[in-house]
């Protein structure tokens, strides 16, 4: 369906540059090159591929839920469907089974988790906050409980060094495949479908979504059960990559995941996002730290700085609203803006009144 | 879709715009071409990576190790995470690999899961010790073992022995479900236990994953489940601090015994009021120091790792390398009410 904003009267290249996405890419830009120039051993040929082995997990699980907050909805519980997963792939590797095999279980496993999440907040109509909130603590449970404080760590080198191996002479690991399989598959799928579309229109308003044909529900449960599965998948990465299946693997995880998409400029009202902007919220929060602990900086240091760079990040919006509505009267900018940020303010309205 | 708000910040697009074009020419990283990898030579840089910071035995261990790398003129530093886990590990030992440090110095949280990390330090010129907590022998050049482990066990078996007269029930606090070096003192108690104390029984193990919160909670919950308990083991120096903390303010003070390992500084208090009366430990500080040393023998080629390999590690003397490139520090040596006041770490 085409709709119109008062915001394409802009000339395209002004509207495809001017956005908090170029802007974050244009911020990694400059953080790499600056790193490269002053951080020692920072252009070494080791650093892209930790970063990209550090990032991976991230990474991934960041695609589907940037889908996911653009429908105004979050998936917490991804961090314990990634313990969960791990926990599958070790015991059922303890239990005799080849990795591929118990590989494809957990990620029916991350299916299932996230057909149960979406499920509640799509059918049974629960805020995805407290559901998810809620599976964050049963999955957890599950696996904690499955695997017990044990570890299963004797798995095959030929699939741990998988995990850590380079495309041939390459420094690029081979996880960058799937990821980059997966996020040219999620980009199409939100910026390039119909789905897509449907997506952005259930994050701007659910009633308006469904009266032009979007199915709100299925959407949902479609999207939920990609963050279950993506998860999933993340967990058998990390098991692999540390050669060890614990149950409290990747705790917190989902925490990094949602500020990298909100760095990534997705808003967590939702309704407005790109996945260019995501993959590169990830790859700066990477890039700092990478090389804030080359310089030996402590960790609780680097979690603060990441810390205040996402309420900057997420200020900055409302910063600039507020700037714009400095410019005197009459401009023709104060119109275009006004009509244009209409629907977010409906929606928000909207919104508070549905919970 | 919307694009509000960005007028305003027009200019500062500008710049970006500006820094696009300039990614375009600069940034792809995956080319090595800068090819720096070269060690620099100087002063032989020394990392520590305990378990995980704050923890105040590593904070004691890496002191004699910093003492150590002033000593012979090294370059010492102390990175890790701020949880236990061997995932948040491995950020750390690439980090240095990358850095090209001389010597890695780590205390493993998990026996395999930095394997594959310290082997790419290694293959990187990174000389990898291990202390206080080991990885498997394929993944380092040195372990610096600070007691045997049946030494350690026979200690604590001991000492529990004579706190609960050598009968009735005790219990085993430790710190987490996977940590190496407990995981085997633990085995060797209970053979111990069942070969020579007939009458104390280990009636359960619980791990606080030498939290000091959780820990205090598993005490709680030990006596709780236990009524005829007597004496708790706590071979990690957390869990005996929260076990004597809880068992101190407790009206089980005075009828079950705490023991296992701690550190002075931590066990004064409760030695001084009789909830322990005794408690083990070697030197974490000469564990660090020795640690120092050796990295200092491998970075020099002074040793390779091979048995019966010798080396000095300054006011501390000679060592020997034994089998599976491994030094020991020495005995464990048991604190009492009598002479834990000629301590301070």
């Amino acid at each position: 369906m085409a709709r119109t904003y008062a915001a394409h009267a802009k000339p395209a290249w002004q509207r495809l540059l001017l956005t908090r996405e170029v802007a974050v890419i244009a911020l990694l830009v400059v953080v790499v090159l600056y790193a490269r120039a002053r951080v020692p051993n920072f252009s070494g040929p080791l650093t892209l591929p930790y970063l990209l082995l550090d990032a991976a997990p991230v990474l991934l699980i960041a695609l589907p839920m940037t889908l996911v907050i653009i429908t105004g909805e979050i998936d917490l519980s991804v961090a314990s469907v990634v313990g969960l997963s791990s926990v599958m792939v070790g015991l059922l590797h303890q239990h005799g089974m080849s990795i591929p095999l118990a590989a494809v279980v957990a990620v029916v496993v991350g299916v299932v988790c996230g057909a149960f999440n979406g499920f509640l907040v799509a059918y049974v109509g629960l805020p995805s906050l407290a559901v998810t909130i809620g599976t964050l603590a049963l999955y957890r449970g599950i696996a904690v409980g499955l695997l017990g404080t044990k570890a299963v760590t004797d798995f095959p080198d030929r699939w741990t060094s998988l995990a850590t191996d380079r495309i041939g002479d390459t420094q690029l690991p081979l996880v960058v495949i799937p990821i980059v399989v997966l996020a040219v598959g999620f980009a199409v799928l939100l910026h390039f479908s119909t789905f897509g579309r449907g997506i952005f229109d259930i994050g701007l308003n659910r009633e308006t979504a469904h009266f032009s044909g979007v199915d709100v529900a299925r959407t949902k449960l479609l999207l939920f059960v990609m963050s279950g599965a993506v998860a999933a998948f993340a967990g058998i990465f990390y098991t692999l990559r540390y050669g060890s299946s614990r149950g409290d693997n990747a705790t917190g995880l989902e925490l990094q995941v949602v500020a990298a998409v909100l760095l990534g400029g997705v808003s967590i009202f939702g309704g407005r996002g790109a996945l260019h902007g995501v993959v590169a919220g990830v790859l700066l929060i990477g890039v700092i730290s990478s090389a804030l602990r080359l310089q030996d900086v402590t960790v609780n240091v680097i979690n603060i700085i990441i810390g205040l760079l996402l309420i900057a990040s997420v200020m900055s919006t409302s910063v600039l609203g507020w700037v714009a509505t400095l410019r005197p009267p009459g401009s023709s900018t104060k119109g275009q803006l006004g009509s244009s940020s209409a629907p977010e303010r409906v929606d928000a309205t909207s919104r508070k009144e549905e919970r | 879709m919307k694009f509000t708000h960005k007028r305003a910040g027009a200019l500062g697009a500008l710049v970006v715009t500006a820094a696009l074009v300039l990614a375009g020419c600069g940034s792809s990283d995956d080319s090595s071409s800068s090819g720096s990898t070269t060690k620099a030579s100087g002063p032989i840089s020394v990392t520590f990576l305990p378990k995980n910071l704050g923890n105040p035995y590593f904070d004691t261990s890496d002191k004699g190790g910093n003492a150590a790398v002033t000593e012979f003129g090294g370059k010492y530093s102390q990175v890790g995470p701020d949880t236990g886990t061997p995932d948040a590990q491995v950020p750390f030992i690439n980090t240095a690999a990358q850095q090209g440090v001389k010597a890695l110095v780590v205390s493993a949280n998990d026996p395999k899961a930095i394997c594959d990390a310290l082997n790419e330090a290694r293959k990187a010129g990174t000389k990898v010790v291990t202390f206080d907590s080991d990885t498997d022998p394929s993944c380092r050049d040195l372990f610096i073992n600070q007691a045997t482990a049946e030494g350690i066990a026979k200690v604590q078996v001991d000492m529990i022995a004579k706190d609960v007269n050598d009968a009735g029930e005790v219990a085993i606090l430790s710190a987490s479900a996977n940590a190496t070096n407990q995981n085997s003192w633990i085995d060797l108690m209970k053979k111990d236990l069942a070969a020579n104390h007939p009458n104390i029984k280990l009636v359960d193990t619980v791990y606080g994953n030498d939290d000091d919160q959780t820990s205090f909670d598993k005490t709680a919950a030990l006596l709780q489940s236990h009524p005829q308990l007597k004496g708790i083991i706590s071979p990690t120096t957390v869990g005996i601090a929260a076990a004597a903390r809880y068992i101190s303010t407790s009206d089980y003070k005075g009828k079950v015994a705490v023991t296992g390992l701690g550190t002075p500084n931590q066990m004064r208090k409760y030695v001084e009021d009789g909830t322990v009366t005794q408690f083990a430990l070697w030197n974490p500080e000469d564990l660090g120091y020795l640690a120092a040393w050796g990295a200092k023998a491998l970075v020099d080629g002074t040793i390779t790792g091979k048995t019966g390999d010798k080396f000095t590690a300054g006011k501390l003397g000679e060592f020997t390398v034994g089998d599976g490139a491994s030094v020991l520090l020495g005995d464990p040596f048991v604190f009492n009410k009598a002479n834990i006041g000629q301590f301070n770490f």
